[in-house]
């Protein structure tokens, strides 16, 4: 029942940021109000048990994801009296065609009458993974023996944003 | 289990009372007289050079991004620190090819000179 009430505050809160975050016209308000909502996400991850992932959604996402948005804004100089280059009747279709089509992939993921992690069986496997090694063990027994390649995969991903930034940032003028 | 947060969930609260509270407080209870001096950015005594909002240099940004990829990499590597023993020696070896190939990046950014500030 509390958590029932407590999973409706936070969903309250993390649409009324992201609504905050979409119409503010100042780009460092905006990321501020983005904060509140990976908060309240992390909130609702934690009620569903999965605090690691809640912890993480607050240490990267509103620590070091916010910091490198507010790095763009300040690099692109957006604070303060610019032109926006978004405008005309071509990029609103544009913006209202991708809203609408993560609207329908919403619906479609949403309003089915089971999703597939349930139809296969697989909130069983979770809750036991969950039981014999708890909460991160779960996450860490199959990223280390079964998900090896797209473990090193990441790895390499990493590599390349490493590499990427160095050579943009460092390149001789 | 969801009872063990029932601290954190009373933290956020007090941290959150707190901080809206003492904006409001603050609002209510000051006098507000506006002056000149009270309404300029106040930088240790100096007069305001210009605006704030200048572009900031992109070293910044590079350390930022550098530090997201070893924020990352740690991510990833706490698990692994949690069921070490579970995942034994196939868990090491993965480990440790996943932290070499992050090695080359710092090896890399190292000999190019990234992690030096001028």
């Amino acid at each position: 029942m509390l958590s029932q009430i407590l999973f409706y505050f936070f969903a309250g809160v993390a649409i009324v940021s992201a609504l905050m975050t979409v119409t503010r016209r100042n780009p460092v308000a905006s990321a501020l109000w983005l904060v509140g909502t990976f908060f309240a996400l992390a909130a609702i991850y934690t009620l569903l048990g999965a605090f690691f992932i809640g912890i993480i959604q607050i240490l990267v996402y509103a620590g070091a994801i916010m910091v490198l948005f507010l790095f763009v804004i300040m690099l692109l100089n957006l604070g303060n009296d610019f032109e926006p280059d978004f405008r005309g009747t071509v990029w609103k279709v544009m913006a209202a065609g991708s809203a609408l089509v993560l609207l329908a992939l919403l619906v479609r993921v949403v309003g089915g009458t089971e999703s597939l992690l349930v139809a296969t069986g697989g909130v069983d496997l979770v809750a036991a993974q969950v039981a014999e090694y708890g909460v991160v063990g779960a996450i860490g027994v199959p990223m280390f023996l079964d998900y090896v390649v797209p473990l090193q995969v990441t790895g390499l991903l990493l590599l390349v944003a490493v590499v990427g930034a160095v050579v943009l940032a460092k390149r001789d003028v | 289990m969801l009872r063990s947060y029932l601290p954190l969930l009373i933290l956020l609260g007090i941290s959150a009372a707190q901080a809206v509270g003492m904006v409001v407080v603050s609002q209510v209870l000051s006098p507000t007289k506006w002056t000149w001096v009270k309404a300029s950015p106040y930088e240790s005594g100096i007069d305001p050079l210009g605006s704030t909002r200048e572009r900031f240099s992109v070293k910044f940004y590079v350390v930022a991004i550098l530090f997201i990829v070893f924020d990352v990499e740690t991510v990833f590597l706490i698990p692994w620190a949690v069921v070490m023993r579970e995942v034994g020696v196939a868990g090491f070896v993965a480990a440790a090819m996943f932290i070499f190939i992050l090695t080359v990046g710092l090896i890399y950014e190292w000999r190019k000179g990234a992690l030096e500030w001028d």
